[in-house]
């Protein structure tokens, strides 16, 4: 009990030093406000802007739902189709790597010419290519690295590829699903973000960080970083929440001792 | 009607290759309904090749196999056997129960029959409580007992067995020995079981047949004259002891056909 409570405090006393160091150093240096702004100041302004903060969050995080859901989507779809035609997946994984590999959501950009200055598709598309290939690759991996004992045992019990795919694949890749969740929840709510540095309506909270920065309001725009990062944090929690749910008898796929 | 018939089996892996393996030349087997066979050899010797042929797992090359008088094709369509791997095999997503009905499962039983005889196969390995735990939460040994206990859920009259107590320590292997002659007791089971270890194969079978690599063949078939009603005191009985020097010698002139050296490796003489 003891050593559980020590490990929420711990980190808690840590961040509030933090704060505290941050604070003190801004008040004791005499730092300028355009130089760094103090906590206490940027609390301040995200209560007082809070309703406008929620405003340009409930916009980011619309774009990074949407791409997420429809990403995802997608992304699992795809990996069945990888896994049943193993020449397309040799055809297409290279792509999808390299795809990974580079920050693609630049793309944005000339998405941007592609549609109307306000509309919101270039961004959110953007959002799905990136959850896209987190998924598909993640999935396609759980759905063919099965282990060779259980393909054998189920081809001795005379069962079809398709009875393999129910009973042994898939569940074998539900594991997989959720670690490449953990992974795009957060990229699709950075890749909302950033997107909104490449032009459109600025009425995300990318656009407005830059926007008040540009009017030198620094206090402002760390009060919309903090919404930033609690949009992000409310992301990563829904989907670890939803992996533990849906993993039976507690973490029976990650801890598993063999 | 023989279990299991092997005749003039060969499989040659990768042919007309470089990389071409002869895994089993000529091979030829006969085990009776009832009877428990020990499969032994040096690592590359092709017994597991050989017990996949069996279970139609593998095609061979050459010659044919029947199992319960059909061909093997045929015989693992109508699930007549069940097989149990080194690793217990058991799916995670699912309680010990439900591992044990996959194989009814896909039979098409339905769902009180099913939960029937997965109790039923509890009590046969004595896990009866342990049915709605899940897999990792058993020891290893334990997850063995569940192995067979599924690969026996459908009553097949054969159980194919690779290196089942191969990752198990030495005590839990014994106790599963004993455990895996008073079941197949109990149920009449015919058996072909694959293993590394002298004593082992001595002690659960009728008969060890003794394989050599390079290409993988038989070599010698060994009788076991240990009788029907084996006891822990079975390990300490003349007979067993001979078997085992029998086996031993008929492991080391196969072996010394290919390698100038005394030495059985890949074969546990413990």
């Amino acid at each position: 009990m003891i050593a559980r409570l020590s490990r929420i405090v711990a980190p808690v006393l840590f961040g509030l030093g933090f704060l505290g160091l941050w604070e003190g150093a801004v008040r004791g240096f005499n730092l300028k406000p355009y130089f760094l702004a103090p906590p206490s100041k940027i609390v301040e302004q995200f209560w007082s802007n809070a309703s406008r903060i929620w405003e340009a969050a409930s916009v980011s995080g619309m774009n990074a739902l949407v791409g997420l859901v429809v990403g995802t989507v997608l992304g699992v779809a795809m990996s069945f189709v990888l896994s049943r035609y193993k020449f397309l997946g040799e055809l297409i994984t290279p792509l999808a790597i390299a795809l990974n590999a580079i920050p693609i959501f630049v793309l944005v950009a000339v998405l941007n010419n592609m549609y109307s200055i306000t509309s919101e598709i270039p961004r959110r598309f953007m959002v799905t290519l990136v959850v896209y290939f987190i998924v598909l690759v993640n999935v396609a991996k759980g759905l063919t690295q099965v282990r060779s004992t259980h393909v054998e045992l189920m081809r001795s019990y005379a069962a079809s590829e398709f009875e393999i795919l129910r009973k042994v694949r898939v569940p074998n890749a539900v594991p997989y699903l959720f670690t490449a969740l953990k992974i795009a929840a957060p990229a699709s709510v950075i890749t909302a973000f950033v997107s909104e540095y490449f032009g459109g309506s600025q009425n995300g909270l990318g656009s407005r960080i830059t926007s008040n920065i540009a009017n030198s309001k620094n206090a402002a725009a760390w009060a919309y970083v903090l919404g930033a990062c609690l949009l992000g944090l409310v992301f990563y929690i829904v989907s670890v929440v939803l992996e533990n749910v849906t993993s039976r008898g507690g973490g029976a796929t990650n801890n598993n001792s063999k | 009607m023989s279990a299991v018939s092997v005749n003039g089996v060969s499989k040659i892996f990768n042919q007309g290759t470089p990389k071409q393996v002869d895994a089993l030349v000529d091979v030829n087997l006969t085990v009776e309904q009832g009877e428990f066979v020990s499969l032994i050899g040096p690592s590359g010797c092709g017994k597991s090749t050989l017990l996949r042929l069996i279970a139609n797992l593998l095609e061979p090359t050459n010659g044919t196999v029947t199992v319960n008088g059909k061909p093997s094709q045929q015989a693992r369509l109508d699930q007549d056997y069940g097989m149990a791997f080194q690793q217990a095999g058991l799916f995670d997503w699912r309680t010990v129960s439900k591992n044990i009905e996959l194989p009814l499962e896909l039979k098409g039983w339905d769902k009180n029959k099913r939960s029937d005889r997965a109790k039923e196969m509890l009590e046969l390995v004595k896990l009866p409580e342990f049915g709605e735990l899940y897999p990792w939460q058993l020891s290893g040994g334990m997850q063995q007992r569940i192995a067979i206990a599924r690969a026996l859920a459908a009553h097949p009259p054969l159980l194919l067995m690779d290196e089942p107590f191969g990752a198990l320590d030495e005590m839990t292997r014994e106790y599963m020995q004993g455990e895996l002659l008073r079941i197949c007791a109990e149920t009449g089971t015919t058996v072909v079981f694959v293993t590394h270890s002298i004593p082992e194969a001595v002690y659960l079978s009728h008969r060890v047949v003794v394989m050599s690599p390079r290409p993988g063949r038989i070599t010698d078939l060994i009788d076991v004259k240990l009788g029907k009603g084996r006891t822990e005191d079975t390990r300490n009985a003349d007979e067993f002891f001979q078997g085992i020097t029998a086996v031993r010698e008929a492991l080391r002139g196969s072996h010394a056909d290919h390698v100038a050296s005394n030495a059985v490796r890949g074969v546990e003489d413990r």
